[in-house]
């Protein structure tokens, strides 16, 4: 393994850091709840393995002990997971000339979107394809990896978990106070939270996020014009340089 | 319920996921150029949706029932401001996560 190579993963490990905490955390909640509805090990890891999706493997939950028809559970999974379009919408071009291709649009949860998204943190990676596909193979194995732990020691926790769930808030909290600290222009972030909060009062919280993210999207599309909401940084010096041109910062 | 019925109710759960995920990029992959709109979108919208993600997470928070969201509200703000302050973000989730679980099991 070279040394560039060896750097680019030690910066996904240290990338990823956060959402292990978080994965595993919310990914033992996961377990746990689904172990104490009498679905075991298996289901967990089946779960995990092909939807891969946090907040819709909780909802999941009530819709398979509820004996849910299939139509309902597709209802739902379309509501919940919907924003996954915005997400693929906003990486077509960052994920253009990526391999493997399929796997990284499969690994795209929130928490991955939120690392690959901008070029924030991303200073001084050799290769940005390998990056990508570390930080979304290492998030992938710490959900999978949570949930079956969850499932298995669940019911032995010597501790009470609840409010435990707040960590995927903190992790979306910190993600957005990272960006704003990181750019001028919060036009974007504030859009963000106006539209959601609007929707939320209005629609109730059932149903808010589709009509959110399309209000989302309308009021971006009619800023477009507005000057330095795309946030574009300063031609960035470590992005022109070639590959392994010395802009290693370990 | 049987057991098969509990199959297909994860794997209809899978296939809209896959679905949804891939759609864009089956979309807008085949074009030689990204649409200028779509490469205006990736460049604003993780902004936008992070703050909705934030809403999102805090949805179920009543502010008319006790505890009137005060839990959330606490936590929220120590992450803010631990962020703020330390610039790490595991310092960040750890400290709001643990915050909010002493207040709902112990004060709350």
């Amino acid at each position: 393994m070279t040394n560039e190579t060896k750097s680019d993963l030690r910066r996904a490990a240290a990338a990823t850091l956060p959402v292990l905490t978080g994965y595993v955390v919310l990914g033992m909640g996961f377990g746990v709840i689904l172990q104490s509805r009498g679905y075991g090990v298996l289901w967990a890891l089946a779960m995990s393995v092909f939807i891969y999706a946090g907040s819709m493997q909780y909802v999941a939950i009530d819709l398979l002990t509820g004996g849910a028809s299939l139509f309902a559970m597709a209802l739902t999974t379309l509501a919940v997971n919907a924003r996954h379009l915005f997400y693929g919408i906003s990486m077509v071009d960052r994920y253009r000339e990526m391999k493997p291709k399929p796997f990284l649009i499969f690994t795209l949860t929130d928490e991955t979107y939120s690392l690959v998204c901008s070029d924030t943190g991303l200073e001084g990676i050799h290769n940005r394809n390998r990056y990508f596909f570390c930080v979304s193979l290492l998030n992938y194995l710490y959900w999978i990896t949570g949930s079956v732990i969850g499932s298995l020691l669940g019911s032995v926790l010597p501790f009470s978990t609840e409010g435990i769930d707040f960590a995927l808030t903190a992790l979306f909290l910190t993600v957005f106070v990272e960006q704003w600290l990181n750019t001028k222009n919060h036009t974007a972030a504030l859009v963000g939270i106006a539209a959601s909060v609007l929707c939320l009062v209005l629609i109730g919280p059932e149903n808010f996020l589709i009509p959110a993210m399309l209000l989302i999207t309308l009021a971006l599309t009619m800023l477009q014009k507005q000057s330095g909401i795309t946030n574009e940084p300063a031609p960035d010096k470590s992005a022109e340089m070639p590959d392994g041109g010395g802009a290693d910062h370990d | 319920m049987t057991e098969l019925h509990t199959v297909l109710l994860v794997a209809v759960a899978s296939v809209v996921t896959i679905l949804l995920r891939f759609l864009p990029f089956a979309i807008f992959s085949g074009r030689r150029n990204t649409p200028a709109f779509v490469v205006y979108l990736g460049k604003v919208l993780p902004y936008a949706i992070m703050g909705m993600l934030v809403v999102f997470c805090l949805k179920g928070v009543s502010l008319t029932a006790a505890p009137h969201g005060i839990p959330e509200a606490v936590a929220c703000i120590l992450v803010v401001l631990l962020h703020i302050w330390k610039r790490n973000t595991l310092i960040s989730i750890l400290g709001g996560t643990v915050c909010y679980m002493l207040l709902v099991q112990l004060v709350f």
